[in-house]
């Protein structure tokens, strides 16, 4: 079941929400809308479930589509959609049990469509079993820990066999250690049932490392659409190249087939004609070699202000002579055999740069 | 909620005073004023009511209920509860959803309306009524060529008593709602639900205890209203008397021991209010702190 949103546009008063977004989610895949707050993720997802309306035209005339396969379902009543939709706070029913909450979805169900009681028994017990909280049956949600719930939320959605799953924040009230649990069980699951999933969430580890697909979102806009190993490493715009991951920034200029930055001056391909003049250039810490000579090429000069070694890598925070900051991520190996020390002095070079000319237009 | 005093016990086993509370000899001074005025206005006069009753014995306090007057005003009280209470329960939970689940323009005038009957002396509450749809008001001539008579007739208590006590169980449920938000609501519509059945499986049971304690209330003030009942009713012996309306009657006849004796059934009633409400302060309570995040 694909889902296809089309020319989605949401204001609240004056602050726009969405503006005028298009999007296609393959059938089977997980994607995640990743981005800030106030980026519009939760409102589009929303939109999708059908909890919010997008905002029709000038004269009141629905604007937009969204498409669940071919079925347009943007005037269908989010009872009649058929989505699965986890809250980021679970949002379960207080009052009844485990069983109640999971079964819900069946029992409200039509008469003629109502499965028989011991059969809604047998679904739910298979869900349970699904999500590990087999024998939780007879508990109230006060008496289960957060991933728990979140654990039941998520067989309550899936009891009615939705043609879309729709996750907003779903691990964004868990404390770290259980994050990352689920988010691994999340993706075995995915990969156990396909069913067409939109996630939500503002934290990039967990976008990269369970979506098959990202969305990146900002203020309203999309600002790419890949897998992790596409934007991360080839960001189309500033924005995505600054959210996901750390990144050095210097101010620079390009010139006659050269980008000067810092004291820096490296060859710049020429072909990039689209960029002259001043620019921004990006760097990953784990781009900036750190050594103790020179050897001849081309590099600043700056001194250690604080080693972080703790952790699989070592970040190493260096001043440059230019009185800029750089942050530099290196092997614990690499780390060992130079002997750095606060206040040493060292060379940097970076591996790989990108540049986006001043005025937003990206390259490399 | 009546609090509670707890003494923080250090190792030693002596007590320890928190920071942030009062000098035992402060609490127990206001534990004393508020004692000493419970005394003074609820105890002794409730005392007294028993006391009065019993005064010429157990026979003279059972003779006074075999008075047909006293019968007719005991059903009558009754009658009229068992039809304003339901009336102001689906009343007071609609308006308690609309009001805690939804914004729409007016929804502070509505709020505010729900408050009248408090704001307004009941003597004026039953006069409404009278003005309404008394012989002279302004639905007299209409209701006189039909015979039907309001005013002066059960149907005019009844409705005294709906407007006294349409408050409580609104009041009672209005805040929770708001409380609660429409999180629950919206899981359940994204389940399939119908609108039904996210009020009557969602919405109902996450409030039952505070439309309990509403009925409660309402049960009460309905069974003891006296003024705007008393406006209404024109104190037809035996037709029109509510309790309380008898109990006032008794007492003009220097009736002592049977105005007392009638009393003390109201009193009964005000005490088992208080029992149950207490009741479910506690469960209230006991829910409150199982819901508390793990």
């Amino acid at each position: 079941m694909s889902i296809e949103v089309r020319n989605i546009s949401k204001r609240f008063g004056n602050f726009v929400a969405l503006d005028n977004i298009s999007l296609t989610v393959p059938t089977g895949k997980l994607i995640a809308l990743l981005g800030p707050s106030g980026s519009g993720k939760t409102t589009l997802l929303r939109i999708i479930a059908g909890l919010e309306q997008a905002d029709p035209d000038a004269n009141g005339q629905p604007v937009g589509s969204i498409l669940f396969h071919d079925e347009d379902v943007a005037r269908t009543h989010v009872r009649d959609r058929r989505v699965g939709f986890v809250f980021q706070h679970y949002v379960l029913f207080r009052h009844m049990t485990v069983f109640e909450n999971v079964a819900f979805g069946l029992r409200v169900l039509p008469r003629k469509q109502r499965p028989s009681r011991t059969e809604i028994a047998d679904r739910v017990h298979e869900l349970l079993r699904l999500v590990q909280l087999e024998g939780l049956a007879g508990r109230f949600p006060s008496q289960l820990s957060g991933g728990q719930r979140q654990r039941v939320a998520l067989a309550r959605a899936l009891a009615v066999k939705p043609r879309v799953l729709l996750l907003d924040e779903p691990f964004g009230a868990l404390d770290a250690k259980v994050r990352k649990e689920l988010r691994t069980w999340l993706r075995r699951l995915h990969d156990e049932l396909h069913i067409t999933s939109v996630f939500v969430t503002h934290d990039q580890d967990e976008a990269l490392e369970v979506a098959d697909e990202i969305v990146i979102m900002n203020q309203g806009r999309i600002e790419q659409v890949g897998t992790p190993d596409e934007v991360f490493h080839h960001p189309a715009t500033e924005f995505v190249m600054h959210f996901l991951g750390d990144v050095n920034t210097f101010h620079g200029r390009v010139n006659q087939g050269t980008i000067q930055f810092s004291d820096l001056e490296l060859p710049f391909p020429s072909d990039r004609q689209e960029i002259n003049g001043d620019a921004r250039v990006f760097v990953r810490p784990y781009d900036v070699t750190i050594d103790t000579k020179t050897n001849g090429l081309p590099a600043l000069e700056a001194k250690v202000v604080r080693v972080h070694s703790a952790g699989p890598l070592v970040r190493v925070e260096l001043l440059t002579k230019t009185n800029q900051h750089l942050t530099s991520e290196i092997s614990q190996e690499r780390f060992a055999t130079m002997n750095l020390e606060v206040n040493s002095t060292v060379y940097v070079r970076p591996r790989h740069i990108r540049v986006f000319a001043s005025n937003g237009t990206g390259s490399r | 909620m009546a609090g509670t005093i707890t003494l923080r016990k250090s190792a030693a086993g002596t007590p320890v005073r928190l920071a942030t509370g009062e000098s035992t000899a402060v609490r127990w001074l206001l534990i004393g004023i508020s004692l000493t005025f419970l005394t003074l206005f609820l105890f002794l006069p409730l005392a007294a009511v028993f006391v009065e009753a019993f005064r010429k014995g157990v026979g003279a306090y059972l003779q006074s209920f075999n008075d047909p007057a006293a019968y007719a005003a005991i059903r009558l009280t009754l009658l009229v509860t068992a039809i304003a209470l339901p009336l102001n329960l689906v009343f007071g939970l609609a308006a308690s959803w609309a009001i805690g689940k939804f914004e729409f323009r007016g929804k502070q005038l509505l709020i505010t309306l729900i408050d009248l009957p408090f704001a307004v002396s009941p003597v004026i509450s039953g006069l409404i009524y009278v003005l309404l749809y008394g012989i002279h008001g302004w639905f007299g001539p209409w209701l006189a060529e039909r015979g039907i008579q309001v005013i002066f007739a059960v149907p005019g208590i009844v409705l005294a008593t709906i407007f006294v006590t349409f408050p409580f169980i609104a009041r009672e449920v209005i805040p929770l709602m708001q409380e609660q938000g429409t999180e629950e609501e919206q899981a359940a519509i994204t389940l399939g639900a119908s609108g039904w059945q996210t009020f009557f499986r969602v919405t109902l049971p996450n409030v039952k205890w505070a439309v309990l304690y509403g009925v409660i209330l309402c049960n009460a003030r309905a069974m003891g209203e006296f003024g705007a009942v008393s406006v209404v009713s024109g104190h037809i012996r035996g037709k029109t008397n509510t309790m309380p309306l008898h109990v006032e009657i008794l007492y003009n006849e220097y009736n002592f021991v049977a105005a007392f004796a009638v009393a003390s059934l109201l009193a009964l009633l005000a005490l088992v209010t208080l029992v149950l409400k207490s009741l479910i302060e506690w469960r209230t309570r006991v829910q409150h702190d199982q819901e508390e995040p793990a």
